[in-house]
């Protein structure tokens, strides 16, 4: 239709270079990606060779993950133990985590139209602590036994706390509005619901809890590396398949309709793969905050809201924010350990700040 | 594109605000919907669109009903321009408009895609705003890249929102100037729900007087905008007279 009114032939200068400065652009937007993506590679080598224990160089660690493929010498038992079971594991662990939270966050809040959003906000953080909890203190869960109790519970729980949420909200209509305030809501009521477990409960359970609450690494082993990997890889693809279609409904419900988009169905899909995503990286690591919310925010900043780059590149800020508290978490106290969500907060939150106060950008008004 | 209205009708909560509407739309036609407040027009819009579903009547396009037609099919014959559109994130200019190729593209934006998008930002004179941030512009601005976000679905059939009712003249004019160059050299047609009774007169084919939901009258804007149907219709006492092109222009006068 354009060419029948500005005409085939119009091929003047000015469209080329809107053309190129797109393209350009597009580019930039790539090669902040991979520039996440890089980052997360180096520290994740850097992090193998920190630790309690003790240093290696960057050689002997990764010939240590070498020798399991490749027919090089093998380094100490000793070594091998610290690098192939208990670092590798929890560096693996931190990357994914990182990498489900940021991607969960950037889908939340471009299909709920709203910048405050997080798989905190909604409800699913606090319904997988009131799940753990109750494991914890009372050890009654749906199903599973010891360790996994805790876990199933807290993975149900969450998906449940998600399908109410959105359960009251559709009574209203499906207003994004009642689903984030019901999501509120929620927590409030899991938060009392945790208080007077909390408060009933004896000296043990009542660490256990709190440890909980704090979220931490600490306990990954490779059989659930092994387990989230393929979850998280599969779910942030279909999430990102989505992107258009997140892109055309920032424009509000009726011109996404307008395109071809079916806005409820599109919501709902979205929302249950964020919330299976989140559920089951929470399920083993506890609540680590503020990734969430935070890191599609951070790259917003940086690129802009094309969900095509955004939703990658903030499930690898997430890894990178994730992977430098767990590390100094790690490293900083030896030999014990400060609880990641502390950090996660101290690290992200400045550096949040700054690019807020830096940029003059005021969208989330 | 012929578009035909069958008894529509539509309504929230039991209570209709739309009724019993006949319409049609020629190839080639600009059709204002005019009307007092909760007279229906923008809800008819939106009813055309299947934004909203209407519990009764048809909408067909030459002869097809559209709501039986596949949701990428039909987003490639009706664009839609909201009466505001707000963005809660930071999008560019460009990116905006490139998501009016949303019923043309896969994943991949060809090189076709973004020549479309530059083309139709240099048409509608906001190629400058290219690398811009949208919420950074005005009003008018913003109105444009609507317009351009709907033009680059290559549409048959463009629906409008009241799209003059938040600009300054010169912007009401550029966007009217617009609408009727994009029926005229495209071959299209468009619908728009107005206020401006003016701006009707002068750029409209066609008038639609919309009362409490139904179809008052329907024709030509001078055998339409005449004092007695502005009388009935809106409760204001008004004088009609002829501008410089023939068109009616009409005075309120009082509301009685």
């Amino acid at each position: 239709m354009i060419d029948e009114i500005v005409g085939d032939d119009v091929e003047d200068d000015s469209i080329f270079e809107l053309e190129e400065s797109y393209i350009r652009s597009s580019w930039k937007k790539t090669l902040i990606v991979l520039a996440l993506l890089a980052a997360v590679a180096v520290l994740a080598v850097a992090a193998i060779t920190m630790g309690a224990a003790s240093s290696f160089g960057t050689m002997e660690a990764l010939g240590t993950i070498l020798s399991k493929f490749l027919p090089v010498e093998e380094p100490s038992s000793f070594v091998q133990l610290i690098v192939l079971q208990l670092r590798l594991p929890r560096i693996l662990m931190a990357i994914i985590t990182g990498i489900s939270l940021g991607v969960a966050g950037a889908v939340m809040q471009g299909v709920l139209r709203n910048p405050l959003v997080s798989p905190y906000t909604l409800g699913l953080s606090s319904g997988a602590a009131c799940g753990a909890a109750i494991a914890i203190v009372l050890g009654v869960g749906v199903f599973g036994q010891g360790r996994y109790i805790i876990i199933v519970n807290a993975f149900i729980f969450s998906l449940l706390t998600m399908a109410l949420v959105y359960g009251i909200s559709r009574m209203r209509g499906t207003s994004v509005e009642t689903l984030i305030l019901a999501g509120v809501a929620m927590s409030y009521l899991f938060s009392a619901i945790i208080s007077s477990l909390k408060y009933f409960s004896d000296n043990e359970a009542l660490r256990e809890v709190v440890f909980w609450l704090m979220g931490g690494l600490y306990a990954t082993k490779w059989e659930n590396v092994l387990l989230l990997a393929p979850i998280v890889l599969v779910l942030t693809l279909l999430l990102i398949r989505y992107s258009w279609d997140l892109n055309a409904m920032s424009a509000g419900e009726e011109v996404a309709s307008s395109l071809g988009i079916n806005v409820k169905r599109v919501r709902i899909i979205c929302l249950i793969l964020a919330s299976v995503l989140t559920a089951s990286v929470i399920a083993f690591t506890g609540i680590i905050g503020f990734i969430g919310l935070v890191s599609p925010h951070i790259c917003r900043l940086l690129m802009g809201s094309d969900h095509r780059y955004l939703i990658p590149a903030s499930g690898l800020a997430g890894a990178l924010v994730l992977l430098i508290s767990d590390t100094a978490c790690r490293t900083m106290v030896q030999p014990t350990e400060i609880p990641v969500g502390i950090l996660t907060s101290f690290i992200g939150v400045p550096f949040f700040l700054y690019l807020l106060v830096k940029r003059k950008r005021r969208w989330w008004q | 594109m012929k578009l035909a209205i069958t008894d529509l009708s539509f309504g929230y909560n039991g209570k209709a605000t739309i009724k019993d509407v006949f319409l049609e739309v020629e190839r080639g036609e600009v059709v204002s919907l005019v009307g007092p407040n909760g007279a229906g027009k923008s809800t008819l819009i939106k009813c055309i669109d299947r934004i909203l579903r209407p519990q009764r009547g048809t909408v067909l396009v030459d002869g097809k009903a559209a709501s039986l037609m596949g949701s990428k099919d039909f987003s490639r014959m009706m664009g839609y321009v909201p009466q505001s559109t707000k963005e809660i994130f930071p999008y560019t200019v460009f990116d905006i408009v490139l998501m009016g190729r949303r019923p043309h593209i896969g994943w991949r934006v060809t090189g076709g895609d973004v020549k479309v998008v530059a083309k139709t930002l240099k048409f509608m004179g906001i190629e400058q705003f290219a690398s811009r941030y949208f919420d950074e512009l005005s009003g008018g601005e913003k109105q444009k890249i609507a317009m351009a976000r709907a033009i680059v679905q290559e549409p048959e059939i463009l629906l409008l929102d009241e799209p003059t009712s938040n600009l300054d003249i010169k912007h009401q004019l550029e966007v009217m100037r617009t609408v009727r160059l994009l029926v005229e050299k495209g071959g299209i047609s468009a619908i728009m729900a107005m206020h401006d009774l003016n701006l009707a007169s002068r750029f409209s084919d066609k008038i639609v007087m919309l009362k409490d939901g139904r179809v008052f009258e329907m024709g030509r804007p001078e055998s339409v905008l005449i004092p007695e149907n502005i009388e009935k219709v809106y409760g204001v006492r008004a004088e009609v007279i002829k501008d410089s092109t023939g068109r009616p222009y009409v005075m309120p006068i009082d509301s009685i």
